[in-house]
C-alpha cells in the first residue's frame, strides 16, 4: 500500500536519504532499523510530508503523494515522547482528529471511551498530559493516532523514551493493538529489540541507504554484511580459520566469515571444541563465560544454569547452529 | 533555617535600596494626599475619585491602553513568527531595528508622530494630530517590540512536533495554528499583553506630547495635578489608584507566567525556508515594518529641513541655547549630561539587578524559602508599573532632609533612572540564571568548589553576555527616561529628553528644528546601544516578560 521509489532527500550537500526503495503491504508493520544519523527519521518525515523529496516518489494505494500536504495524507504520526497537546485533557487529545472531521459529539465520546479502553487507560479522560507517566503518555499518543483509523501510522522510536520493563510491556500491547486494528505501520528505530518486538518486516539503513530488507526472520538469519550483523545483535564476526573451525564444528560447509551470537558456543561434554574458562558470570537465564578456545582465541560462551565452572577449568563446547549466520562474501571493493 | 537567614541577609542590600529609593518616595507621595495638616483624611481622596474628570481620565486610560495592546498583539504575532521562525535574509538586522522603538525616548516618539501626523506632515491629510488615534498609534509603535520579542522568543523555543503530529492527524496549517500553536504560545502572548498594557497605561512622554491637555491619562493627569494645579491630594489619589491596578496586573502576569509544563522541553528550533503559505504573514510583517519606519523617517527628514531646502543648520544649532533663550544650557551639554547620567544609572541598575536575579533564581529548599523568593521577585518588579511621575515627585518631597538630603546630589537622577531600569535588568538575567541546571552547581560543589567559586565557574560564564545585554537595556532606558527625570533634573543640568520637551513647548521655528535634530541624535545613540545588545542575545531566553 505504501511504495517508496528511489527516494532521495538532500540538505545542501549532505544526502540524508539516498535512493531508498521500499514496499509496505497493507496490514504489515515495517521497521526501519539504523544507527542515529542514518537518515531513518528523515525518511519517516518524508513519508509524512514534512520533508520535501529531492528526487524519487512516494506512492500510497497507487496514488503519487507528491504535492499532497501532510494534513491531507490521512496518516498518523507518533513521536518517541508522545508529543501530546499539553493544554488538552487526555480525552480531548484522543478526540482531536475526530473533532477536526466534525464527528458528532456522541460518536466522539463513544470512540474515545473505546480507544482509552483499548490502550488500557479507561478513566483517564480528564487528566492533563503533564500528570501522566511516560508509558501513559505513549498510550494516549497511540490512542490519538488510531482515533480516525489512519491508512498508515508512522512511529518514530515509539518506545525508546521508556525504561526497560515498561518498554517490554508496552511493546507487547502495541503489537497486539496494531494487529487488532489491522493498521499498517512504518516504524523507525535504532533499537533492534524494539524492531523485533513490533515489526513483521525489517529494513536496515546505513548512511542514508537501505542495505538490506525483508521478512524479519530472514534478515535476522542472513545479515548481509558484518556491520549489519553487529547492528542486529550478533556478538562478533569470525573470519578465516576461526570461521572454518566453528562451521566445521556445526557441521556446515566452510565460509570466509561467520557472525556468532554470544550464546553460539555452549558448554557440552560431547562438544568438539576444547577451551579454557577465563571467567564466569551467572545471569537469570544462563551462565555466561569468557573462554579461550582452541583455534578461536578469546570468545564468549554459555552454560546452562547450575553448571559449576570456575576460571582455569577445561571445558568442551558445542556449536548451536541456530545462533550463527554465515555472511555472504563481500564483493571486492 | 540557616539557608533562610542567609537568603534574607543577601536580600537585605537590594531591599534596603529599593526601600529607601522606591517605597519611601512612593509612600511619601501617597501619604501627602491622605494626610491633611497632619491628620488622616481619606475622605478627600474618595472625593477626588468621584470627580467626573477623574472618571473620564481613568476611562480614557483603560480604553486607549486596551486598544493599543490589542493592536500591538494583532500586529506583533505575524511579525514574531516571520522574524523568529523563518529563514529570511537580514532578519537579525530587522529584529534589532524593531527593538529600537521600544528604547526610543518616549519624547522622541511623540515628536516623530507629531511630525508625521501634524499639519504639513506626510500623513497630515488624515487630520489625526491631537486625536486619540494618534496616541494609540504612538503607543503601538512603542510597544510592538515587546510583543514581537516575547512571543518570538517563545515561538523560537516551541517544539514543532506537536504541530506536526496534529498535521498528520489531518489538521490544516490554520487549524494547527489555532488548536496547537496559539494555545502553546498563550502564556507568552498573555504575558506580553499584560506588560504592554502596563506600559501603555503608565505611558507619559508619548501621551503628554501627543495628547496635550485635551487627552489625559492617569499618568499625565498626575503630572498636571502636581506641576500646574498643585492639587497634591488629587494626584495622590490617582497614584494610589494606579498602584493598586498595577499590582493586581503584575500578580496576574506572574500567575500566568508560572505555569511551566513539565512535558514541554526547551529547544531552539532551526528556522525554515519561506513557503507559499507564509505569504500573508510575510506581507503583514512588511506592512508593519514600513509603518514603523515611517515616523522615524519623517523625523530624520524633518531634522534636515531648513526653510524650504535641506541643510544641517538644525544640527549646528545644537551647540546653542535656542531661539528666545529657550534653554539655559546648549543641547550638546545636555547630551553630555545624559550620557554621564546613563553610565551612573547603568552600573547602579546592574549592581542591584544582578543580586536580585541571583536571589530570586536560586533553588528553594523549603516552602518558606520559596515564598520569600517569590515575594522578593514580585517586589523588585514593582518599579515596572508604578508611575515614574509618582516616583519622581516622591523623590522630591521625601529625600529632602538629612540624613537623606539628595536634592543637590548629582546621583539623584541616576538613582531614579536606575530604579526604572531595574525590572528590565532582572527580567533579562533571571530567565538565564533560572535556566542553569542546579545540578551543575551541585556537581561543582561536590568537586570542592566554594559557593563563590561555583558562582564564578558555573553562573558567570553563562550570564556574562546577558549581563552586557542588560547593561545595554539599562543604558538605553536611562537615556530615554523622561517621567521621573522631568521632576528631578535641575534646570542647569537637564538631560536630553527634558531639553527636547522644553524645545517643543517653546515658540520659535529654530527651536522645533532643534528638537527634531536632538531627537535624531538621541535615537541614534539608543539605536547603537540596541544593536550591540542584539549581538549578545542568547537564543531562546532573555525575553522582556
Amino acid at each position: 500500500m505504501l511504495q517508496l521509489t528511489d527516494v532521495t532527500v538532500r540538505y545542501g550537500d549532505t544526502v540524508a536519504v539516498d535512493d531508498v526503495t521500499l514496499d509496505l503491504a497493507a496490514g504489515q508493520v515495517l521497521a526501519v532499523l539504523g544507527p542515529s544519523g542514518c537518515g531513518k527519521s528523515t525518511l519517516l518525515r518524508a513519508v509524512a510530508g514534512l520533508e520535501p523529496l529531492t528526487s524519487g516518489s512516494i506512492g500510497c494505494d497507487g496514488a503519487d503523494l507528491a504535492g499532497v500536504p501532510t494534513h491531507k495524507r490521512g496518516f498518523a504520526l507518533m513521536f518517541q515522547d508522545g508529543q501530546l497537546f499539553a493544554h488538552l485533557t487526555v480525552a480531548r487529545n484522543v478526540a482531536y482528529a475526530l473533532k477536526l472531521r466534525r464527528t458528532p459529539s456522541a460518536r466522539v465520546a463513544a470512540r474515545v471511551r473505546e480507544l482509552l479502553e483499548l490502550v488500557g487507560l479507561s478513566g483517564y479522560d480528564d487528566r492533563l498530559p503533564g500528570t501522566l507517566s511516560g508509558g501513559e503518555r505513549q498510550r494516549v499518543a497511540l490512542a490519538r493516532a488510531l482515533a480516525v483509523e489512519p491508512r498508515l501510522i508512522l512511529l518514530d522510536e515509539p518506545l525508546s523514551a521508556l525504561d526497560a520493563t515498561l518498554r517490554e510491556r508496552l511493546a507487547g500491547d502495541l503489537r497486539e493493538i496494531l494487529h487488532a486494528a489491522g493498521t499498517t505501520a512504518l516504524l523507525v528505530t535504532h533499537d533492534h529489540e524494539e524492531a523485533f518486538a513490533l515489526a513483521d518486516r525489517l529494513a536496515v539503513m546505513r548512511d542514508g541507504r537501505v542495505v538490506q530488507s525483508g521478512a524479519i526472520d530472514e534478515v535476522w538469519r542472513a545479515p548481509v554484511d558484518e556491520e549489519t550483523a553487529l547492528f542486529l545483535g550478533y556478538a562478533r564476526v569470525l573470519r578465516g580459520t576461526a570461521a572454518a573451525s566453528v562451521l566445521a564444528a556445526a557441521g556446515l560447509p566452510a565460509a570466509p566469515a561467520v557472525a556468532v551470537r554470544r550464546s553460539a558456543l555452549v558448554v557440552d561434554e560431547a562438544g568438539e571444541v576444547a577451551a579454557t574458562v577465563e571467567s564466569a558470570r551467572v545471569t537469570p537465564e544462563q551462565v555466561r563465560l569468557k573462554v579461550v578456545a582452541d583455534g578461536l582465541g578469546a570468545i564468549d560462551a554459555v552454560a546452562p544454569l547450575g553448571t559449576r565452572v570456575s576460571p582455569g577449568d577445561a571445558v568442551r563446547l558445542s556449536v548451536d547452529v541456530t545462533r550463527l549466520a554465515v555472511l555472504p562474501i563481500r564483493p571486492p571493493a | 533555617m540557616r539557608r533562610l537567614l542567609a537568603l534574607l541577609a543577601l536580600a537585605a542590600g537590594p531591599v534596603l535600596v529599593l526601600g529607601v529609593l522606591f517605597v519611601l518616595p512612593v509612600t511619601g507621595m501617597v501619604s501627602e494626599g491622605f494626610f491633611v495638616d497632619g491628620s488622616f483624611a481619606p475622605g478627600a481622596v474618595l472625593e477626588v475619585l468621584a470627580r467626573p474628570r477623574v472618571h473620564r481620565v481613568a476611562w480614557f486610560t483603560v480604553w486607549s491602553s486596551g486598544a493599543a495592546t490589542l493592536l500591538a498583539v494583532v500586529l506583533g504575532l505575524p511579525a514574531a513568527y516571520v522574524l523568529h521562525r523563518l529563514a529570511l535574509p537580514g532578519r537579525a538586522a530587522v529584529r534589532a531595528a524593531l527593538l529600537v522603538p521600544f528604547v526610543l525616548p518616549t519624547v522622541v516618539v511623540g515628536v516623530a508622530f507629531r511630525q508625521l501626523l501634524g499639519e504639513g506632515g506626510p500623513l497630515g491629510f488624515l487630520d489625526l494630530d491631537g486625536t486619540p488615534v494618534a496616541i494609540i498609534c504612538g503607543l503601538v509603535f512603542f510597544n510592538l517590540a515587546v510583543v514581537i520579542r516575547t512571543v518570538g522568543v517563545a515561538w523560537e523555543s516551541l517544539d514543532p512536533r506537536p504541530g506536526q503530529a496534529a498535521a498528520a492527524l489531518g489538521a490544516s496549517p490554520s487549524q494547527v495554528l489555532r488548536t496547537v500553536t496559539l494555545p502553546a504560545l498563550r502564556p507568552a502572548i498573555v504575558g506580553a499583553a499584560t506588560i504592554v498594557f502596563l506600559f501603555c497605561a503608565t505611558a507619559f512622554g508619548i501621551v503628554l506630547t501627543l495628547g496635550g491637555v485635551r487627552y489625559s491619562t492617569v499618568e499625565t493627569e498626575i503630572y498636571l495635578l502636581t506641576t500646574t494645579v498643585f492639587d497634591l491630594q488629587a494626584a495622590a489619589a490617582l497614584s494610589v489608584l494606579q498602584i493598586v491596578v498595577v499590582v493586581a496586573l503584575l500578580a496576574l502576569a506572574a500567575r500566568l507566567r508560572a505555569t511551566p509544563d513539565p512535558t514541554a522541553h526547551r529547544t531552539v528550533t532551526p528556522v525554515r525556508a519561506v513557503r507559499r503559505g507564509d505569504a500573508p504573514a510575510v506581507v503583514a510583517t512588511l506592512v508593519v515594518l514600513v509603518a514603523m519606519l515611517l515616523p522615524i523617517l519623517t523625523l530624520v527628514l524633518g531634522s534636515l529641513t531648513v526653510g524650504d531646502g535641506w541643510g544641517l543648520a538644525n544640527y549646528r544649532a545644537l551647540t546653542t541655547t535656542g531661539d528666545n533663550q529657550a534653554l539655559l544650557v546648549p543641547v550638546t551639554a545636555a547630551l553630555v549630561t545624559s550620557l554621564r547620567t546613563a553610565v551612573d544609572a547603568t552600573w547602579m541598575a546592574l549592581l542591584v539587578g544582578v543580586s536580585v536575579a541571583l536571589i530570586v533564581t536560586r533553588r528553594s529548599h523549603s516552602v518558606a524559602e520559596r515564598r520569600v523568593r517569590s515575594t522578593l521577585d514580585g517586589f523588585f518588579m514593582l518599579p515596572l508599573g508604578v508611575s515614574a511621575v509618582t516616583l519622581g515627585f516622591g523623590f522630591l518631597i521625601t529625600l529632602d532632609q538629612p540624613p537623606l538630603d539628595l536634592r543637590d546630589s548629582p546621583l539623584l537622577v541616576p538613582m531614579a533612572q536606575a530604579l526604572v531600569a531595574l525590572p528590565l535588568v532582572v527580567r533579562t538575567l533571571a530567565p538565564v540564571l533560572g535556566g542553569i541546571d542546579d545540578r551543575q552547581r551541585q556537581a561543582a560543589a561536590s568537586l570542592g568548589a566554594s559557593p563563590l567559586r561555583t558562582l564564578v565557574t558555573v553562573d558567570l560564564p553563562v550570564v556574562w553576555k546577558p549581563m552586557l545585554a542588560a547593561s545595554g537595556f539599562a543604558f538605553a532606558a536611562s537615556l530615554g527616561e523622561f517621567g521621573a527625570t522631568s521632576f528631578l533634573a535641575r534646570d542647569d543640568s537637564p538631560t536630553l529628553p527634558v531639553v527636547i520637551f522644553r524645545l517643543i513647548g517653546h515658540p520659535g521655528e529654530m527651536n522645533y528644528g532643534m528638537a527634531l535634530a536632538a531627537s535624531v541624535v538621541l535615537a541614534a545613540a539608543t539605536t547603537l546601544v540596541m544593536l550591540a545588545v542584539e549581538r549578545l542575545r542568547v537564543p531562546g531566553v532573555g525575553a522582556l516578560a
